[in-house]
């Protein structure tokens, strides 16, 4: 694993463990919440504790590791078609001195890759994160 | 710009006991040179034994593939002055057993690119006399991408699941196969699909993406092998769905 | 005619997983990992359990964790597969994860329902 492109991969991979960290978080904060209002505190109390915001806060970082490549990688899956003809998803990068498809750099030099399929992933982030955080503190 | 660059060129010999080991040559460091050009001043002036595979020297034949630098890259397509001032490490292709030097023995792709069927399949095949197959330029945009690989075996070098499994059936065989299941004239799509939906097929790939990272011609094997993946969870869906005479 | 396989099914899960898991966990983290227990913000919890124990939310909440377990399990069945290259031990491992998915699963079908 010596490579920093086999190094970013395993990264990408571990980000897996913390999905299912905060998908057994979030089991027992419902259980919790539906304990009663002690019980809830409680959790959240735990949940306030350093060593759990520490975990919570890498897991955020892998999160967002996850979101970005996950939708990195995507469109490179699909074939988008547009009046018939087939749209390629993503540009061609030039990357220390070879073409890679732009949608596996995404962060190079700030570039993103152009398309519709990318467009549209970003703005369900944004819809979902604003629907969830209104439900939640309205 | 110096006159010369060192290549470290590991050389081989099979043999009872024997190693691999690294001989360093200095060869003239030319502006339009490539690797190639450099590996075959080697061999004409310094070290007649030296033995390597290439033959088009223009990055269409798929012959030169070698790890430059650890990376595998076609070394017709590679210049030294890339490398300047040196030195450059040139090694036979990874994950593939080395049979002298700089050559290896593609024999497992050999045995699995056939395994896909890389032919038209059809049941009704028109005679010679009936003329030929049409197809429109939309039709021909839809595989023509993955029609582009040269076999050159670099995305098998580059893949770290075929390294660590030699029956992953791999990159480019998988494109190859979605190249004939979007081409319009053929009929094969089931039969490929029941050699790639196996665990050797598509499910290995974890999608790293090294092989598109590294192919010359832009194929995007690991983007044909997510849609294969896609198709195939597709048509299995189907058959756990579906009654009988529906599929 | 295809046989039937498990494998592409358990492929579509993962899939399906990661969608959920890019799209959500960003904002269900910063929410309830960071926001709420450090008091950024504050939570009325009459609010929050009656959010939480509307049938909509349980079943969301109930789908969101089942595929991401699940995304876990194929995904890290993978890593230890390739990664520590445990290839013999094949079936263990993809008996854990898949394993530990269903267990996480069925937990969060019993918790869903007797909130």
């Amino acid at each position: 694993m010596k490579k920093r492109s086999y190094f970013m991969f395993v990264l990408r991979e571990l980000s897996s463990v913390f999905v299912a960290w905060f998908a057994v978080f979030l089991m027992i904060m419902v259980f919790a919440i539906g304990r009663g209002e002690a019980s809830y505190q409680n959790f959240m109390s735990w949940a306030a504790s350093p060593v759990v915001v520490v975990i919570n806060i890498v897991a955020l970082a892998f999160a967002i590791l996850h979101t970005v490549t996950w939708f990195a990688l995507t469109p490179q899956a699909m074939v988008v078609r547009f009046g018939g003809r087939q749209v390629p998803a993503m540009k061609e990068v030039r990357v220390a001195g070879r073409y890679v498809p732009a949608a596996t750099v995404v962060r190079v030099g700030g570039r993103v890759p152009a398309g519709l399929v990318v467009a549209s992933q970003w703005a369900g982030l944004v819809v979902v994160s604003a629907f969830v955080a209104w439900l939640v503190l309205r | 710009m110096a006159d010369n660059i060192q290549m470290r060129v590991t050389r081989y010999t099979p043999s009872p006991g024997a190693v691999p080991t690294v001989a360093n040559y200095d060869v003239p460091l030319r502006q339009d040179w490539s690797i190639l050009d450099g590996l075959n001043f080697v061999k004409d002036h310094i070290d007649g034994s030296l033995s390597f595979r290439w033959s088009c020297r223009m990055g269409i034949c798929g012959s030169c593939g070698m790890n430059v630098e650890g990376e595998p890259m076609l070394t017709c397509a590679t210049f030294l002055t890339d490398y300047a001032p040196g030195p450059v490490r040139v090694e036979p292709l990874t994950n593939f057993p080395v049979v002298r030097d700089l050559v290896v023995d593609i024999d497992d792709f050999m045995e699995k690119l056939p395994r896909i069927k890389p032919w038209i399949i059809r049941d009704d095949e028109k005679s010679v006399m009936d003329g030929e197959y049409l197809q429109t330029p939309e039709e021909l945009e839809e595989y023509k991408q993955f029609s582009n690989c040269i076999n050159c075996m670099l995305c098998y070098a580059a893949c770290p699941i075929y390294g660590l499994d030699e029956s992953f059936i791999g990159p480019a065989a998988i494109a190859l196969a979605e190249r004939y299941d979007l081409d319009s004239r053929d009929r094969g799509q089931r039969e490929r699909l029941d050699i790639l939906i196996e665990k050797e097929g598509v499910w290995g790939c974890t999608f790293v993406g090294e092989c598109t990272r590294v192919c010359p011609k832009h194929v995007d094997p690991a983007g044909a092998i997510q849609r294969y993946k896609l198709k195939a969870a597709t048509e299995n869906l189907k058959a756990f769905l579906l009654p009988r005479g529906a599929r | 005619m295809t046989k039937r396989h498990i494998e592409p099914i358990l492929w579509m899960l993962f899939s399906g997983g990661g969608v959920i898991a890019a799209v959500f966990l960003p904002v269900l983290i910063v929410l309830f990992g960071l926001a709420i227990p450090l008091g950024w913000v504050s939570v009325d919890y009459n609010h929050l359990h009656a959010v939480v124990t509307y049938w909509l939310t349980r079943l969301v909440v109930l789908g969101l964790v089942v595929l991401m377990l699940f995304h876990w399990a194929h995904r890290f069945r993978y890593t230890l597969q390739d990664g520590l290259q445990l290839n013999r031990l094949e079936t263990p491992i993809a008996v854990l994860c898949y394993g530990g998915a269903v267990v996480g699963s069925i937990a969060a079908l019993l918790i869903v329902l007797t909130l």
